[in-house]
């Protein structure tokens, strides 16, 4: 059976808590092992990495640490942990220098890491370990009729497109026929929502997220599809923002991506938090209802 | 890394030492000096527009000798990270890498750029991290608006009330079992960070 350490990240404890119910609701009916990995701390995300590199690395190897002492490895959905995680594990890796001054730092709190640990990204889980035979064959509610945009985002894909394309990544575009919806044609499926230029720098975030929204519609998605949780809230809860700056009346529900697995296996949208959702996925939702769309 | 040209003023030539330790020490970060000052890190930059200084000129105004004004830029922190440069770069240029060198090099000089205090806010993230073992997001956007901006933590409060009602914004921080173990970690990192 397959296990992994899960490693959720503190957005997935609070904004993006759907994205956390979906996740571990889709792997238990896949029949895959999320086991949390006790006590994990913050990866550092990007903010660390701006002010001091070898603490950034240093607190993110501490869950690496951890993984390694359950033997298993860390499935991350948030991109941006994801990333991190990732970049952690590569730079330990590649400078012995590092890696010793890293392993003396988590000496400090009795941890050692060598690098056995593999970071993957669920959705990199479900298409190419779980399988998509395996899904299909456990999909009870198709979601034919729904057009869904499947945006990657940055994080998932680079720098160093572990699992997909670099600019076309597909993997979700394969999952979402897998489970009977329509990815459409979407051209900005890689490119950035300015992530925490939200916060620091509203202006530039609001104008790139109305690109990713004007994309979606072009294109006559129902719902866009992400699989970040700075993805998700910059899109969804700033939308109201973004039609006031630019005269817009988009009304685009955002999902994560599990969501739309969740539903075709037959999994209650309550119990994936997807009443949590600012802009209701009504054409999502009346599918798990059995309305016919 | 040594410079093969050294005739830079004292403080030029510090910046430059500190640039260079931070450059070699993470993969290809040598590889900044094969520039060839082609600009597709500004083209497929999204922000790019928005930069005083764009990308390619930040390694053409580095050859020059003029890092400071590279630090005194607003460009280093408006890199999103979304590494779309780094994966572009016909030279293997690691961009985003090297903006966060930039960015690091302008905490430890602190050198920044005025009416510009982006960088607060990761000073705020990393005392978060310190003080719970996670990310607070309410205090870390409280703490950052509370010292750039005032006046728009008002008008945020509306959004904070949708997200709120959902249940998606953490009023209280939520510490980790062990934190005296990530605190022992970074003491112990840190000690590394000042060569």
């Amino acid at each position: 059976m397959l296990e992994y350490a899960y490693y959720p990240g503190c957005s997935l404890e609070c904004t993006a808590a759907s994205y956390d119910k979906s996740i571990r609701e889709v792997f238990k009916a896949l029949g895959v092992g999320l086991k949390e990995i006790e006590d994990w701390n913050c990866c550092g995300a990007t903010m660390y990495m701006s002010v001091k590199k070898i603490v950034g690395y240093a607190i993110s190897a501490r869950n690496l640490a951890l993984a390694q002492k359950m033997g298993m490895d860390i499935c991350a959905p948030c991109s941006s942990c994801y990333t991190i995680l990732r970049k952690a594990n590569r730079h330990i890796e590649w400078e012995p220098k590092e890696r010793e001054k890293i392993n003396e730092a988590l000496a400090a709190a009795n941890l050692s890491y060598d690098t056995t640990i593999a970071i993957k990204h669920p959705l990199d889980i479900l298409v190419n370990e779980v399988g998509l035979d395996a899904i299909k064959a456990k999909v009870v509610r198709p979601l034919d009729g729904i057009k869904v945009a499947p945006y990657y985002g940055c994080q998932i894909v680079r720098p160093h497109g572990q699992f997909d394309d670099v600019d076309d990544p597909v993997t979700m575009d394969k999952l979402l026929s897998t489970l009977g919806a329509e990815p459409v044609y979407y051209p900005s499926k890689v490119r950035c929502c300015g992530g925490m230029l939200m916060t620091t720098q509203e202006d530039i975030a609001l104008k790139l997220n109305n690109c990713l929204l004007q994309a979606a519609a072009d294109n006559g998605a129902d719902m866009i599809a992400t699989a970040c949780p700075l993805c998700e809230m910059n899109l969804e809860a700033y939308q109201g923002k973004i039609n006031q700056r630019f005269g817009t009346k988009f009304n685009i529900p955002i999902v994560y991506f599990s969501h739309l697995v969740g539903v075709a296996l037959g999994i209650s949208p309550k119990a994936m938090g997807i009443d949590s959702l600012i802009i209701p996925p009504t054409k999502l939702t009346a599918k798990a209802e059995g309305v016919r769309i | 890394m040594a410079e093969r040209i050294a005739p830079f003023p004292k403080a030029e030539a510090e910046l430059r030492a500190a640039f260079w330790e931070q450059v070699s020490s993470f993969p290809d970060g040598h590889k900044v000096t094969n520039c060839i000052q082609c600009g597709t890190c500004t083209g497929t930059c999204p922000v790019s527009y928005a930069m005083d200084i764009t990308p390619r000129q930040t390694i053409a105004l580095f050859r020059a000798g003029l890092l400071e004004e590279i630090l005194r830029s607003r460009t280093i922190w408006l890199c999103a990270s979304c590494y779309s440069c780094t994966v572009r770069c016909p030279s293997g240029i690691k961009i985003t890498d090297t903006m966060y060198a930039l960015k690091r090099v302008a905490m430890e000089k602190q050198i920044h750029a005025p009416h510009f205090p982006v960088h607060t806010l990761s000073k705020a993230f990393v005392k978060n991290v310190y003080k719970y073992g996670r990310n607070y997001e309410l205090g870390l956007g409280i703490r950052y608006f509370l010292k750039s901006n005032i006046v728009k933590l008002f008008t945020l409060s509306g959004f904070g009330l949708t997200m709120m009602r959902r249940g998606r914004l953490g009023l209280l921080p939520k510490k980790i079992r062990r934190v005296n173990e990530v605190r022992a970690i970074i003491n112990r990192a840190n000690q590394f960070e000042e060569i």
